[in-house]
């Protein structure tokens, strides 16, 4: 840390801006200066594919507050949508391994509901500035050149769900951890098509080079196979005893989970979803704190914590003072006071006048 | 003093009572049905607001925190100039009032929330004030904003300090009323951290000392930070300056203490504002609660530097029915709020600032005396002063 960000982080400077602390200052002169929160900077956006839905790298210049990141970590992403709602999402870094304060990259499809990586993909321009949060997650690459292995290590991965190993594979070839170090690294990667293909042209520059890196794309719309033990066990004889990171698509996921019938090797990496609501007073609803589980009544989600035998925290019990905040992680909810329904995943509700609608998860 | 303009669309005329519907009290002068239609109309107000927030709102409380950090900042620079040290504590001033009314008391209110922005977030923000955002939220957000004007449940009703309703027994302690409102003012970030400890409950032995041991922590942890920047820290910073800086913060929280507590007891205190009881509110309908905070709060005209500077709260009618709506929306509704309450004949209690404390003032000084006052040896000439010689209980009937 250099002398300004000693300084900047601080006691004395704390207790001079208390109660809103030195960053609610700084960033009234310059976004990019900080003391504690994390920016970060776009310095460009790349499109990786077109189409539907297009995919880009956004290369991101963060604040000197950024601590660096593991490879296959994920960071939390704040942009400021339209309607002036700032709008949090995960990515996971495509990368290499960073060092604080320096530059990485988020690889992100721009879904049709997703209003961040929409945002990324196709409003982002150099110079605009994201909030984002310490990069987080525990689906890593532990080796580094600190700790070298001879294992062989193998990444199944679908879709957008490359981007974790891409960081990886990025950091080992860095690093100088290819097939010649005594390293063999199996790379599978399943997408629809050749159009869809991200990272298309680095693959097939490390699949031609000399180091001990196998590359497979399978390819649906080339009638390539789906995923299967038997067309992996041809590429792969003993996976069940090789280190494998899996990320992708839930179908992907569960095929490849049967696969290894609960071997350690396997590692897995989910990404939530919106879920769209199944009905009114349907499904089940999850106080995840608490571990209990209840079929939806249709009743707010305090009525149904409390008829559940917990007791969370409230007030006036009618919307206004927000006293009863607690975090949705998800599902979806109807406001009871306006009819207004909201799918977002890790949302703050007021639980007093949010009743769920089908299935739904809730921090209490 | 009508809202009603050309522009105004057309609107049903109030709905009249069912044949076999009574109004709720004297002092919510509708019947359930009546409510209905009338609650139904504010819920329409605030839907349509909850709709349209978006960037208008965003850009607006983004440049009131800029400029409270930049009074801020300033006071503070100047203190290193002693000619100017008016102004260095004029500026501190302003950036404390900001601070606590349209910035604080609105972004704790929740009132932009929907940003998702963690710095006007209500769960997350911090005010420049002795009294923690946790404790203040549960008293004012829950406690006031809930049981408003309930005679018993809302302790912003005298602060449990003062005697400010005909309903709250006369005590002998009460003859100090005046006195006791204004240290109040003089010291009221200080009464509202009080506030929670419920002390006159503690006399009254309904609360035991133990209870409060959690709330005297966090009020402790607050007070030292706030003490220190205040009282040690900027003033060491100015070196030989230290006691005219340490003056001047000290002058900058008096002034926001006497600003915030005549504002705040316009909003509910001036003479024609109901109070209810318990009994009157027990299974209150959403059309029932609108009607009593709107019969239980008042405004203050001005233009609109003071409404900023107010925090809105000089459109306490509209804060109460919307409590978390942008207050930067009040003026904007109150015209529809007046409207409405002309169709139902409701009273909307507004008036210049002036009007309104001396409004307040008297109350101060009457409710200090017994309501039967004839029966007090010596109050007969300030009984003639104060009030036309009306005995206080018909303050709280003229609101119906
Ligand atoms: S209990 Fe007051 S907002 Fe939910």
């Amino acid at each position: 840390m250099g002398l300004t960000s000693t300084l900047l982080a601080s006691r004395t400077l704390a207790a001079l801006t208390s109660p809103h602390g030195v960053d609610r200052y700084l960033e009234l002169v310059n976004p990019m200066w900080a003391a504690r929160e994390v920016r970060a900077r776009v310095v460009s956006v790349e499109r990786e594919t077109s189409g539907e839905h297009p995919v880009a790298t956004v290369t991101l210049q963060p604040t000197s507050t950024w601590r660096g990141h593991r490879a296959g970590q994920y960071v939390q992403v704040g942009v400021e949508v339209p309607g002036a709602r700032r709008t949090t999402r995960c990515f996971t870094i495509s990368s290499a391994a960073s060092q604080p304060g320096e530059r990485f990259t988020l690889t992100v499809r721009a879904h049709s509901e997703g209003l961040v990586s929409k945002w990324l993909v196709e409003q982002a321009r150099p110079g605009f500035v994201v909030h984002l949060s310490q990069a987080q997650g525990d689906f890593t690459l532990n080796e580094s050149p600190a700790t070298p292995t001879n294992n062989h290590l193998l990444f199944i991965t679908g879709g957008s769900g490359i981007t974790p190993a891409m960081s990886m594979v990025r950091t080992l070839l860095r690093d100088g951890y290819d097939g010649h170090a005594g390293r063999k690294v199996t790379f599978l990667h399943y997408a629809r098509g050749p159009e869809d293909q991200i990272f298309a042209t680095e693959l097939a520059e490390i699949a031609a080079a000399d180091n001990g890196v196998r590359v497979v794309l399978r390819h649906e719309s080339a009638g390539d196979p789906l995923f299967s033990a038997i067309d992996l066990a041809r590429l792969v004889p003993d996976f069940r005893e090789v280190d494998t990171w899996v990320c992708g698509p839930a179908g992907l996921m569960e095929r490849v989970e049967l696969a290894y019938d609960g071997s350690p090797r396997l590692r897995t990496e989910r990404f939530k979803a919106p879920v769209v609501k199944a009905g009114n007073a349907e499904g089940d609803v999850v106080f995840s704190r608490s571990g209990q589980q209840v079929a939806n009544t249709g009743a707010s989600l305090l009525e149904q914590a409390e008829a559940a035998g917990l007791t969370p925290e409230f007030g006036c019990r009618m919307g206004i003072c927000f006293s009863c905040t607690a975090r949705k992680t998800e599902g979806t909810v109807r406001n009871v006071l306006t009819g207004e329904e909201s799918s977002l995943p890790d949302e703050d509700i007021r639980v007093c006048v949010s009743a769920p609608v089908g299935d739904c998860a809730v921090d209490l | 003093m009508s809202a009603l303009t050309t522009e105004q669309p057309v609107r049903e005329p109030a709905p009249a009572p069912q044949p076999d519907e009574q109004p709720i009290s004297a002092n919510l002068p509708l019947t359930p049905s009546q409510l209905e239609a009338f609650g139904a109309e504010m819920d329409a107000i605030r839907q349509r607001i909850i709709a349209d927030l978006g960037e208008a709102d965003a850009d607006y409380i983004r440049k009131v925190l800029k400029a409270q950090r930049g009074f801020e900042v300033a006071g503070r620079a100047l203190f290193y100039l002693p000619p100017a040290w008016p102004l260095a504590v004029a500026a501190l001033s302003i950036s404390k009032i900001l601070d606590n009314m349209e910035i604080g008391h609105n972004v704790m209110h929740g009132q932009y929330d929907w940003m998702g922005d963690p710095a006007l977030n209500s769960r997350m923000f911090e005010w420049d004030n002795v009294c923690p955002s946790e404790q203040w939220k549960y008293s004012h957000n829950y406690i006031h904003h809930t049981f408003t004007n309930i005679v018993g449940k809302d302790r912003d009703v005298g602060y449990g300090i003062l005697r400010m309703d005909a309903d709250q027994e006369w005590h002998p302690y009460y003859l100090g009323n005046p006195v006791y409102a204004l240290l109040l003012m003089l010291f009221f970030e200080w009464g509202v951290a009080m506030h929670d400890l419920e002390v006159e409950n503690i006399v009254a032995g309904k609360r035991k000392m133990s209870e409060n041991a959690a709330l005297h922590r966090g009020i402790m942890r607050k007070v030292k930070r706030q003490a220190l920047k205040d009282y040690v820290l900027f003033p060491a910073l100015t070196g030989p300056l230290f006691p005219l800086t340490l003056a001047g913060n000290a002058t900058a929280n008096l002034i926001r203490n006497i600003w915030a507590f005549n504002i705040i007891f316009c909003g509910h205190f001036p003479a024609g504002v109901a109070s209810f009881s318990v009994e009157e509110t027990e299974d209150e309908s959403r059309g029932q609660w609108y009607l009593r905070q709107l019969l239980g709060s008042a405004n203050i005209t001005g233009g609109k530097l003071f409404h900023v500077m107010s925090g809105n709260l000089s459109h306490q009618i509209e804060h109460h029915l919307f409590p978390d709506l942008p207050a930067r929306r009040y003026p904007e509704v109150a015209d529809e709020v007046r409207e409405i309450c002309e169709r139902y004949g409701l009273q909307y209690n507004t008036g210049p600032l002036g009007h309104q404390l001396f409004s307040v003032a008297k109350k101060i000084c009457r409710f200090a005396l017994p309501d039967d006052v004839a029966q007090v040896p010596g109050v007969g000439l300030v009984r003639a002063l104060l009030g036309k010689g009306k005995p206080p209980v018909a303050v709280v009937a003229e609101a119906a």
